[in-house]
């Protein structure tokens, strides 16, 4: 069962909508649904994040949504303190991480670090998602945070 | 020079212009009246008529089409207009190089390069409103409080100063660097203000790695260059800054969502670099003068170790307040005081800056400057990069 919370991290912000073109949907509908969706050729089975209508490496236009193991390790970060939406006024500096999943060859994927603000952030280590829902969106939506796995 | 390259020499600035700098939203003309009035300032500087103008090459979709330029302008023909797409200021160096591209096909005869910004009455880069949901790659990044300019390039140079070792004394030194050439230059919008290495140590952070003044200013203004045939060139009244060499600069997947660059630690100037030296002919050694464009001070130390100017390993040394001084230094950097102490003209500035040198008429002119570099953009997808030279460098 893959974590979860109703607790925003940054209320306010702008919400997600799945593209109009219907690209990215099943990634949208993957998060609803507790779940790490992210393209993969059927092709040549290379993992490809952004979504795009075609296979990077092979050119096919054949692509896969595959449910991924929603972990990974992070690879970059930065702590943004100056607020440059009306939302984030007096919200406090906060944690925004680059992740690095390597069992998709190494896709990137940048959400929030959840916890401690002013926590020590290090490069490499892992992470693990948390599902964060919206149910109040319009339409509903569920983000994906990311959290120091625990133990480690 | 490979003889696969025409470029080198065959056209060259002749006017530059600007209009007045002023901060972000306190022009109180129009954009578009801002980017006439720096047309006509190049066009003085050049000796050149207006009316001979035939040709338009800007970027970063700027909002003042060539239709309505040459409209107002009462040009009789236009023969050419030319848009760079990029991010940011990247393709400052591009206009100039499709500028000359056109001239030297034979497609127009006098192009102008501009770039006009006018936030009061567009709105400022530095801040995100709204409220309706996004999409597309931005839906991967925004719900996550990750907008502005300097969020976007933050990460890219916190995983650089992990993987190399580099950085925060060289990020300082530039940001000196930039203001204490903006001393010298009436234009600048931090002319009068000064930076020490305590003020910034002691500035807030506006996302760490990027303290303030690390950041780039938000002008408003416009500014313009004039560019013809070498030919035509010698016969006005400037010393003309030949065009040695300009380059388009994205690599591998450069303009991946959410940060999937294949290559994330990099200004995006590494398949420039060797497009750039061939067909200019020069090597790293024989540049006198740099401006590189500083969106972040991060950037800047990454385009100068990819176009060759310093090295990982000796970065930290070779970049030193003392090192990057018009007076003195070996590596003379933004010598206008750049995007983050003259203004943030998207980096049009800074190439127009490169042909002062050129000409021997900067405010912090470098002794003997035979040739000058200039490069736009660093971190985004498309970057560009430009090599001027007197016509003694052209040998």
């Amino acid at each position: 069962m893959n974590k979860s919370t109703s607790d925003a991290h940054l209320p306010g912000l702008r919400q997600p909508a799945p593209a109009t073109d219907g690209l990215d949907v099943p990634f949208w509908e993957g998060t609803r649904a507790h779940e790490l969706r992210v393209q993969r050729c059927s092709n040549c089975k290379v993992h490809q994040w952004g979504p795009e209508w075609m296979c990077h490496a092979c050119n096919s236009m054949e692509l896969d949504w595959v449910n991924i193991d929603p972990v990974g390790r992070i690879y970059s970060w930065q702590r943004p303190h100056h607020p440059v939406h009306r939302a984030l006024t007096d919200r406090g500096p906060y944690i925004i991480v680059l992740v690095e999943l390597p069992q998709a060859d190494n896709i990137r994927m940048v959400g929030n670090l959840l916890g401690d603000p002013l926590q020590e952030i290090e490069i490499g280590a892992p992470v693990s998602v948390i599902f964060e829902d919206h149910d109040d969106g319009d339409p509903e939506f569920t983000l994906v945070q990311w959290e120091v796995t625990s133990g480690s | 020079m490979s003889d696969d390259y025409n470029l080198r020499g065959k056209t060259a600035v002749v006017g530059v212009g600007e209009t007045t700098y002023y901060k972000h939203g306190q022009s109180s003309d129009p954009e578009f009246v801002l980017v006439l009035k720096a047309i006509l300032a190049a066009c003085e500087d050049a000796g050149i008529n207006p009316k001979e103008i035939d040709g338009f090459c800007s970027y970063s979709n700027d909002r003042n089409d060539p239709p309505r330029l040459a409209n107002a302008l009462g040009l009789p023909e236009l023969r050419y207009s030319n848009m760079q797409w990029t991010s940011g200021g990247g393709g400052a160096a591009a206009a100039v190089q499709n500028a000359a591209g056109a001239i030297t096909a034979g497609s127009a005869n006098v192009v102008v390069a501009y770039r006009g910004l006018a936030q009061g009455q567009f709105g400022r880069f530095g801040r995100s409103g709204g409220s309706r949901p996004v999409s597309g790659g931005a839906a991967y990044t925004l719900p996550y409080g990750m907008m502005s300019a300097a969020q976007m390039y933050a990460m890219r140079t916190t995983r650089f100063m992990h993987e190399h070792g580099v950085g925060r004394n060289a990020m300082r030194s530039i940001a000196m660097a930039c203001y204490h050439h903006a001393q010298n230059n009436p234009r600048a919008v931090m002319n009068g203000r000064t930076l020490d290495a305590e003020t910034y140590d002691a500035s807030r952070w506006i996302t760490e790695p990027y303290r303030l003044f690390d950041c780039c200013l938000e002008n408003d203004g416009a500014a313009a260059m004039i560019i013809t045939r070498s030919d035509r060139a010698m016969d006005l009244p400037k010393v003309p800054a030949l065009v040695l060499g300009a380059q388009q600069s994205g690599g591998h997947r450069s303009g991946a969502t959410a940060e999937n660059a294949t290559d994330y630690v990099t200004s995006s100037f590494k398949p420039a670099a060797k497009y750039l030296y061939e067909q200019a002919g020069v090597t790293p050694q024989d540049i006198d003068v740099v401006q590189s464009y500083e969106n972040f001070t991060g950037g800047v130390v990454m385009s100068l170790i990819e176009h060759g100017l310093c090295t990982y390993e000796n970065a930290d040394e070779v970049l030193t307040f003392e090192n990057l001084r018009a007076d003195g230094g070996n590596l003379p950097l933004n010598t206008s005081g750049g995007n983050l102490a003259e203004c943030y003209m998207h980096g049009l500035g800074l190439q127009v800056e490169a042909v002062r040198q050129v000409r021997g008429e900067s405010c912090n002119q470098v002794p003997n400057v035979k040739v000058a570099l200039a490069n736009a953009g660093p971190m985004v997808a498309v970057a560009s990069t430009a090599i001027y030279g007197t016509q003694e460098a052209l040998g």
